[in-house]
């Protein structure tokens, strides 16, 4: 592992400043992401996970403090194409075809033709939705378009995922088969990924390191290392090692107010 | 089959009865309108007729207040298939002048109403200064406003399709500006992210995501504004003495109390309408079908 982390964020506050007032998103954020890293960030609704991310793609802008992606600012990181973000719900464009909306950000890049046929191909094939190209976001169901959203994500081949609640719309069923093709990607692609969630089993199931978040202002709560090791098949969940982090992790968020109404 | 009786059931009896019922009215209109006429004309000549005699009447005079339907079928039929189509009497004739002008003018206020959407969208400053002028530009009633562009371009030499067409123009290009400005800022707050993760630019958006977005209302736009394309050229027609065209029909049968061809030509104008607004219908469908869109 490099010693310079890939994302390293130091004392980072943001305030939105909103009709009736303003909103202590995040407050004092510190948090180093190291290269191939898998970190969760897991919290209750209103305690900035998003946010977070959303700074970290420069999609928000931090009131104070720092933040550097790929040792740089996260809005020269964003132009060096040097992330890919999967939003909660697949943002398909409804008049593109599968193939095309997986083209789309590599036009955008202004890829040659013959570039961009292969890496629909191979990413499609990745995310197992070869002979869905020619179909279009309709016909195909809810789970089936997060995978092509994730492949439109991966299509850009960043060194980086940034995925935010990526497959919170979906059953458990199809979520835990999305689980695990993401952790097999993770463990061939060695990409680094963030990845934001409610769900405790889902982090502890994906992750290296686990950020415990808290609401109100939203804040880092704990960090806990999540060492299962690489090869984690679904029921590991079943283990005493998966159920003890799963409960620190449920403490962490008992002791961060999370429960509190 | 099932299809078929779809049709049949969903859209021609509804459509047929409709019909029927304005015939009936119509007729009904002709004998009250026409009555009082004949029953003048009658009493000068010392007669007196009743019944169905007095009906069958008011449904044949040669200028009637009121046409009866029969009337106009009989004079559309003969100004369209009883003449050459060259002939000055030819409503065809009469109606492709009128549509050549309604296609120009319909063709560029389109091309004025995107650019203008495309503007206002990307320059905040125009949002705030050109839309209330766009607004007001439609307030002024067009018949007012017509003669004066007809003999203000006259003044400096432009005469014939042109100054009929922009007469078009001025009343097609604001359902497309509102239209598209709509559908230009239609994309959600999620696609406009996801384009700025991939740091597109503004022109990359603008044809990736705003203008493909926006074909729904386009088509919804220009279907009112092929509409009032159609209005424009036959207004642009009435004030200035044209030679031909459905508008300088109006406008010679109502110095000559032509009711019936007033009538025929009106229809001629109605079936241009339909004609003009079930291609772009058609056209839309076809273009949305290719865009995935559910059938």
């Amino acid at each position: 592992m490099s010693t310079l982390p890939v994302i390293s964020a130091k004392n980072l506050d943001l305030v939105f400043q909103t009709g009736d007032g303003s909103v202590h998103a995040l407050s004092d954020i510190t948090l180093d992401i190291e290269k191939g890293e898998f970190v969760s960030l897991i919290g209750p609704s209103g305690c900035g996970k998003t946010t977070l991310l959303r700074v970290i793609a420069d999609l928000e802008k931090p009131t104070s403090g720092e933040i550097s992606v790929n040792g740089t600012t996260p809005e020269k990181a964003r132009l060096d194409g040097a992330y890919g973000y999967v939003f909660q719900q697949a943002a398909l464009f409804p008049w593109r075809t599968i193939a095309k909306n997986v083209a789309l950000p590599l036009e955008i890049m202004g890829l040659p033709a013959e570039e961009r046929t292969s890496r629909i191909k191979r990413n499609l094939d990745l995310v197992n939705l070869t002979g869905f190209e020619k179909k279009f976001p309709w016909q195909l169901s809810g789970g089936m378009q997060q995978r092509a959203s994730i492949a439109r994500a991966l299509a850009v081949e960043p060194d980086m995922l940034l995925m935010d609640e990526p497959f919170g719309a979906l059953d458990e069923i199809v979520r835990d088969h999305l689980n695990a093709e993401l952790l097999k990607l993770w463990a061939t692609t060695q990409k680094t990924i963030v990845f934001v969630t409610h769900s405790i089993p889902e982090a502890v199931y994906l992750s290296t390191k686990i950020v415990v978040m808290s609401p109100r202002p939203g804040r880092i709560h704990e960090i806990i290392d999540c060492d299962l090791g690489a090869d984690r098949p679904l029921d590991i969940r079943e283990t005493p090692e998966f159920l003890k982090i799963a409960h620190q992790v449920r403490d962490g968020l008992r002791e961060g107010h999370s429960y509190d109404e | 089959m099932i299809a078929m009786r779809d049709f049949l059931t969903g859209r021609l009896v509804p459509v047929l009865t409709i019909l029927v019922a304005i015939v009936v009215i119509w007729y009904g209109a002709a004998i009250g309108l026409n009555g009082p006429v004949i029953r003048d004309f009658e009493k000068r000549a010392g007669e007196t007729s009743e019944g169905m005699a007095f009906i069958l009447k008011t449904w044949s005079q040669p200028k009637p207040t009121m046409p009866a339907p029969h009337q106009v079928a009989a004079a559309f039929w003969k100004y369209t298939a009883g003449v050459k189509l060259t002939s000055n009497r030819s409503l065809i004739y009469h109606s492709w002048v009128t549509l050549s002008a309604t296609l120009l003018g319909f063709a560029l206020g389109t091309a004025l109403g995107v650019v203008i959407a495309i503007s206002i969208v990307h320059v905040p400053a125009l949002d705030k200064s050109l839309l209330p002028w766009i607004i007001t530009s439609q307030t002024v009633p067009i018949l007012a406003v017509a003669p004066m562009i007809i003999v203000l371009l006259a003044a400096i030499g432009v005469t014939g399709l042109l100054p009929k067409a922009l007469i078009s123009t001025y009343l097609s290009f604001f359902p497309v500006a509102v239209g598209m400005v709509k559908g230009l800022r239609s994309p959600d707050t999620l696609h406009m992210d996801l384009m700025r993760t991939y740091s597109a630019s503004r022109a990359q958006v603008l044809w990736k995501l705003r203008i493909p977005a926006s074909v729904p209302f386009f088509f919804a736009s220009i279907k009112v504004a092929i509409a009032a394309s159609l209005i424009g050229a036959i207004v642009g027609e009435l004030p200035t003495g044209a030679v031909a065209g459905i508008g300088s029909k109006l406008l010679a049968g109502s110095y000559y109390s032509q009711t019936i061809d007033i009538f025929a030509a009106l229809i001629a104008g109605s079936i241009c309408a339909i004609l003009l607004v079930t291609l772009v219908d058609i056209t839309g469908r076809l273009v949305e079908r290719r865009m995935g869109a559910k059938t």
